[in-house]
């Protein structure tokens, strides 16, 4: 269990008690990840315990869990960035044109494309940051920016709005290969991103700015924390990660396309308010995100193992986001009036 | 601690404060002595918040000077204003509800631990320092600094937020009517902070709307009345009736009675008309 709160404190010497795990931010993201394992155990039968059904949601997972921390962070901090949805297609495309029609060096493509998320990153920064319009409306204008400017950009450079991408060498190993044919790479950068997220958020400092960001940005800023800096980092943060998923995907496929990735926006809010992020900021945890992230796989890909027709996933979806709101904020009432009983 | 020959603290000198065409305050100058509390009343749109906003550096006064141990300060952002040792706490505590006590104690001045690149937050000291901290400020029911803020009563939030600015080393604090959401017993929690700060030599700006709350701590009473000090005296010159009349508007309670009755006795019992 990472330190960052909940489990009795100064005086106590036990660190582990039932309560304590119920307040964490992460309580409901892992009933809620037993509960849909359990539920497609019965009902997937053995298929879905097999490796080929864990590489199926590892997958997705993966992919997603890239894009929902650094959400899951912005929702933290009282923010929200729905231009992920184009970024991932727009930093597919800047490889595959540069790299794949163009014929250029693969690191060039690279570079590019994740240089075009750093842009995007820093455009909604400071858009959210000096118009102090509402972010949902702000990554909503960029969202639709971006996907024109890409569509159109695309269409006039290849005269299409699908190029491919042949790559082999280090940069398709790292970024866009199967292990075993069936295990994403990107499982990997994921893993390694969950450690980093974990440390940076729970273990240092900055982690705790970002915290009272969300709680109360005023008083944050009075106390010291550079707010502005911190949320244009933020949204550099989101739009690079959507990047690198966009990038990934294009070399693991052989070839890019301008409309994929929308799903992504409202796949990772789901993955992060399932996780107990509180969407009006300030309460919230990275491994509460992962499981949520796990859970929306599993429900995700579970339904193909089990006799139910594929349509009812997005009905099981959205029965879980409602439990998951639910039992999340019957958990915060239990850490908000938590006390220490008296000895 | 309380000494009146001391140089002022704090000492604004004939500031006015103007938004466009309208003069919010007039030509305000006031004293405040370490080991002080100064009670400033007045009612709604007295002027009360955009002084505190200058004193805390949100708003920058359109004339007249801020001195702080004799020498004139200018304070651009509230930072400044913190940087110099005046620390503001609001109503609401100004913490940070769904954060632990031992982290938004801390926020943006965290303890760490460790070394180089894998410096950590250092949760235990943070708990103890903030525990012990609120503690000494006698709310002896903070035990666990784990606790969620959110979970404290508002007097223990007010306390924690006090404890917090004498902790980071305030010299002023100004508290925004501190007591106004809080019920008897917890604003007597409240007011006992603000005696425990006075004692440790803090200068301590009171805002209030309660004449008791403020008889009981302060030492010195401003009253102010459209934007303009009203009056300004010390302690025991005068008498609750008066500071009351004085914050009604500065027209005496008895005196408005008087006129309500002599009207109606001259239109046939009928009240006079509202708008007045």
């Amino acid at each position: 269990m990472s330190a960052q709160s909940a489990a009795p404190g100064v005086a106590r010497a036990s660190n582990f008690s039932l309560g304590g795990l119920l307040r964490r931010p992460e309580a409901g993201a892992l009933l809620g990840l037993v509960a849909v394992f359990v539920f497609f155990t019965i009902f997937g039968g053995t298929g879905f315990l097999t490796p080929d059904s864990a590489a199926g949601w590892l997958n997705i997972a993966a992919n997603l869990g890239m894009v929902a921390f650094p959400i899951g962070l912005l929702m933290i901090a009282g923010e929200l960035d729905v231009s992920i949805g184009s970024m991932i297609p727009a930093s597919s495309m800047t490889i595959a044109i540069v790299s794949g029609h163009y014929q250029q060096n693969i690191w060039l493509g690279v570079a590019a494309a994740l240089g075009v998320g750093v842009l995007v990153g820093l455009v909604n920064g400071f858009l959210v940051v000096r118009t102090a319009v509402p972010s949902f409306i702000v990554t909503l204008g960029t969202l639709f920016a971006t996907a024109g400017f890409v569509l159109g950009l695309s269409v006039l450079l290849t005269g299409s709005t699908s190029v491919v991408i042949n790559s082999d060498g280090v940069a398709k190993q790292i970024f866009g290969s199967f292990i075993d044919q069936t295990f994403q790479v990107m499982i990997f950068w994921w893993l390694l991103a969950t450690a980093i997220y974990i440390y940076f958020i729970h273990y240092s400092h900055y982690g705790n700015w970002i915290f009272a960001m969300g709680g109360d940005k005023e008083s944050a800023r009075n106390a010291g924390i550079p707010t502005r800096k911190l949320t244009i980092m933020l949204y550099v943060l989101s739009s690079t990660s959507a990047a690198f998923v966009g990038m990934c995907q294009a070399l693991l496929f052989n070839v890019a396309q301008v409309s994929v990735g929308q799903s992504f926006i409202f796949n990772s809010i789901i993955s992060v308010v399932v996780g107990g992020v509180l969407l009006t900021g300030g309460f919230g945890s990275i491994i509460g995100i992962f499981f949520g992230t796990i859970t929306f796989a599993v429900v995700n890909q579970g339904i193909y193992f089990t006799s139910f027709d594929r349509n009812w996933s997005s009905l099981i979806i959205g029965i879980l986001l409602l439990i998951a709101v639910l039992m999340n904020n019957t958990f915060r009432k239990m850490a908000l009036t938590y006390a220490p009983k008296k000895k | 601690m309380t000494n009146a020959t001391s140089a002022p603290v704090l000492e604004l000198k004939n500031i006015n404060k103007s938004f466009g065409p309208i003069d919010v305050l007039h030509d305000i100058s006031l004293q405040l002595r370490a080991g002080e509390v100064l009670c400033l009343l007045g009612d709604n749109g007295a002027g009360k918040s955009t002084l505190i906003k200058i004193l805390s550096g949100v708003h920058v006064p359109s004339s007249g000077s801020i001195l702080m141990d004799g020498s004139p300060v200018s304070f651009a952002t509230p930072r400044d204003a913190s940087d110099r040792g005046i620390a503001t706490v609001h109503q609401f505590g100004g913490t940070f509800p769904l954060m632990s006590i031992g982290r938004s104690f801390f926020v943006g001045a965290e303890p760490t631990k460790g070394w180089g690149p894998f410096r950590v937050f250092d949760r235990k000291k943070a708990n103890e320092v903030a525990v012990k901290a609120v503690r000494d400020f006698g709310i002896t029911r903070i035990e666990d600094g784990d606790r969620l803020v959110g979970g404290l009563s508002g007097g223990e939030r007010q306390s924690l937020a006090i404890a917090r600015a004498v902790h980071f080393g305030a010299r002023v604090l100004i508290l925004d009517e501190p007591t106004a959401a809080l019920g008897v017993k917890q604003a007597t929690h409240v007011l006992r902070i603000v005696n425990q700060a006075k004692k440790r030599g803090l200068a301590v700006i009171f805002i209030t709307h309660q004449v008791m709350h403020a008889m009981a701590v302060g030492d010195h009473f401003a009253v102010l009345i459209r934007g303009s000090v009203a009056a300004d005296f010390k302690k025991g010159e005068r008498t609750r009736e008066e500071i009351t009349d004085l914050m009604a508007g500065g027209e005496t309670m008895a005196g408005l009675e008087k006129e309500i009755e002599d009207y109606m006795s001259s239109h046939d019992g009928h009240p006079p008309p509202a708008g007045h």
